[in-house]
């Protein structure tokens, strides 16, 4: 056999392909000028909505008399720290004047449309934190992110959730059908009842429950049975294997949670996050807040709070129930369609209520950081903190690694249980002298040197103990 | 209207928790078993919170659906079923550690049954009860501390003995 002499190509052996000459769609010069500026369009959208809100106000006032709405809406933009409450009287008085609502319809009302406003900012949320999550992991690693969809890639939520909606829904055959079904529902309907205990502004709560903090806990031990549901209802091996890995880090998580937040119990004497956020009022030196984040037992709760924040809503890097590389997506391996995306959603609905809680409980809840800001409404410095916490689990979800299961396991018991005792004995010595500089001084060595000694002996004897040596990767 | 609303709750949710304890002890798959247990729980926890004992009822959501359910399912999976072939008929339990094991489970009963007879109520319960949250838990620190401490000494008895069954390896 004789091979063919190969030649070689005239412009050596790497060929450059010209790219293909683009060709342009005649397009109208206003497309052009809004595909170039989407603030000119995000303008137009709002202008027209605020217009139609108002447009709307005045045309439904034409039937009571007074324009009870219209001075409702004066009343609100004028005291916008109460706006939310404002508006839904106003609302419910010309309900009641107007169409004359019966007693019950007023309170079935009311009750509607403060759970559809829950909802509907939350799922907004979700749906922006969606796309701004992809964004900022992208500019982590120097990429661009969805940019196609809508300005700057805006609209990426609409065409995902038209992609789920329409996707199939498969259920696997040797599927327990009813648990696989239920699994979703039991995951997402406590995510959306956490929300009825943040405390968006004085008054400012769905559910003004005195136990509120207990109610918020209790609601996660059913997202552990929905964990398990959606682990075993599968019928395969990596799903049951994530949901067990989920639920022995959510159990062990969840310890070091409650202990942060009992120290926080101690101080403010309440389980209402209400008046745990009142609690927290006040300057010290006329200028600085009060909150439970600037004690040292505080700031030790605040950071135990939110590792165990991080993994109770399997954030990275506590990610490893669905870590791809080993389980596929743990449990939620044989889910697909619109169900996967109400897992999604209940996860992220999750992690913005455990950022709320964490937000009422150290963070100060409404309260401004300095007294000059105290103009802007106290629901808008809530929804910021919580925001920011959100931001920040987006930030370490771009820059630290996943951690491996037993490591996961001894952080939680050998570091972060022993740490969250240490809080609650510092909160109880802070609750025993009061606020002052004795109980700085007692307080504050107690926590760093806990923390120093745990520290030292979590590196010393697991760290160090369970690191592999991989041979091919460590040189 | 508000009471009877709240009668007519307790009355359903006394149904749904009995219906899903029959099914607990009715269906053929433990899993599902366990399942209906933890719906149940959650059922006595939302009694609870349905005759205004919020505090308690959240309390037995929390211990009973998010540790005590999880602990059966769990142990409905990690044991294989086929693994009690050890017993080996009444001939075999009688021997001293039978009699010793008799003998610590009635004092183990004793001392549960001396535990639940001494957390009766003290005083005849007021017709608007307060629930306030410090107020048990002064009263589980004054009134029931003896009877607290025995059942947590009893708990952490048991915790004990199950690691040190579970470290039991030899094959005998």
């Amino acid at each position: 056999m004789f091979h063919k002499r190969m030649s070689l190509p005239a412009g050596g052996l790497v060929r450059t392909v010209e790219p293909p000459a683009v060709r342009r769609q005649p397009s109208h010069p206003l497309f052009d000028f809004l595909r170039k500026h989407p603030v000119v369009v995000l303008g137009v959208v709002g202008v027209t909505l605020v217009v139609g809100v108002l447009a709307l106000v005045m045309l439904l006032d034409l039937k009571a008399p007074g324009g009870i709405l219209r001075k409702a809406v004066w009343e609100a933009i004028s005291d916008l720290d109460a706006a939310p409450a404002i508006l839904l009287g106003g609302l419910l008085d010309y309900l009641a004047l107007a169409w004359g609502l019966l007693e019950i319809l007023l309170q079935a009302t009311g009750m509607l449309v403060i759970i559809g406003s829950l909802i509907g900012v939350f799922t907004g949320l979700f749906a922006l934190t969606s796309i701004v999550e992809r964004k900022m992991l992208a500019r982590i690693q120097n990429r661009y992110g969805p940019n196609r969809v809508g300005p700057w890639g805006l609209l990426q939520p609409v065409a995902d959730g038209i992609k789920m909606l329409i996707k199939e829904d498969i259920v696997p055959a040797g599927a327990d059908r009813a648990v696989h079904f239920l699994a979703p529902l039991v995951m997402v309907v406590p995510a959306l009842l956490s929300l009825a205990i943040l405390p968006f502004g004085p008054g400012l709560v769905a559910v003004e429950l005195g136990v509120g903090v207990l109610f918020f806990f209790s609601l996660g031990a059913a997202t552990e049975v929905a964990v398990f549901m959606a682990g075993w209802g599968g019928n395969n091996k990596y799903a049951l294997l994530g949901g067990m890995r989920a639920i022995a880090q959510m159990i062990s998580y969840e310890v070091p949670l409650i202990l942060a937040t009992v120290a926080v119990v101690l101080v403010a004497g309440s389980l209402s996050p209400s008046a745990i956020v009142e609690a927290q009022g006040g300057w010290l030196f006329g200028w600085l807040p009060q909150w439970f984040v600037f004690t040292p037992w505080g700031f030790a709760g605040f950071i135990l709070f939110f590792i165990a924040a991080l993994a109770e809503s399997n954030r990275c890097p506590f990610d490893l129930p669905e870590g791809e590389s080993e389980l596929v997506a743990g449990h939620l391996t044989e889910y697909s369609g619109f169900k996967y995306a109400v897992f999604f959603m209940a996860e992220y609905i999750g992690l913005f209520a455990i950022s709320g809680l964490a937000v009422a409980l150290f963070l100060g809840g409404w309260k401004p950081p300095l007294p000059v800001l105290a103009f802007v409404p106290g629901w808008a410095w809530f929804l910021a903190k919580l925001y920011m916490l959100v931001l920040v689990a987006i930030w370490i979800r771009g820059t630290v690694p996943r951690v491996r299961i037993d490591q996961l396991m001894a952080f939680a018991w050998t570091f972060l249980v022993p740490m969250g005792f240490v809080v609650v004995a510092a909160a109880a010595v802070w609750q025993k002298l009061g606020a002052g500089v004795a109980a700085w001084a007692v307080a504050l060595p107690v926590v760093v040197v806990a923390y120093l000694v745990l520290g030292r002996a979590f590196s010393k004897n697991t760290v160090a103990k369970t690191t592999r040596i991989y041979r091919y990767s460590n040189g | 209207m508000n009471a009877d609303a709240n009668i007519i709750a307790i009355v359903l949710l006394g149904a749904m928790t009995l219906g899903a304890t029959a099914a607990t002890a009715l269906l053929p798959n433990p899993v599902h078993c366990g399942l209906f247990a933890a719906a149940a729980f959650a059922g006595f926890g939302a009694m609870f919170i349905a005759l205004g004992a919020e505090f308690v009822g959240f309390i037995q959501i929390l211990v009973y659906v998010g540790a005590v359910a999880i602990l059966i399912m769990f142990v409905i999976l990690l044991t294989r079923p086929g693994s009690e072939s050890r017993q080996a008929g009444w001939k075999g339990m009688a021997s001293w550690r039978t009699a010793g094991g008799l003998v610590v489970a009635m004092g183990v009963a004793a001392a549960l049954g001396w535990c639940v007879m001494s957390s009766a109520p003290v005083s005849p319960a007021p017709d608007t009860p307060e629930h306030d949250v410090a107020l048990i838990g002064s009263a589980l620190v004054t009134d029931y501390a003896a009877p607290l401490l025995a059942v947590g000494v009893l708990l952490t008895a048991a915790l004990v003995g199950g690691v040190l069954f579970a470290f039991d390896n030899d094959p005998e």
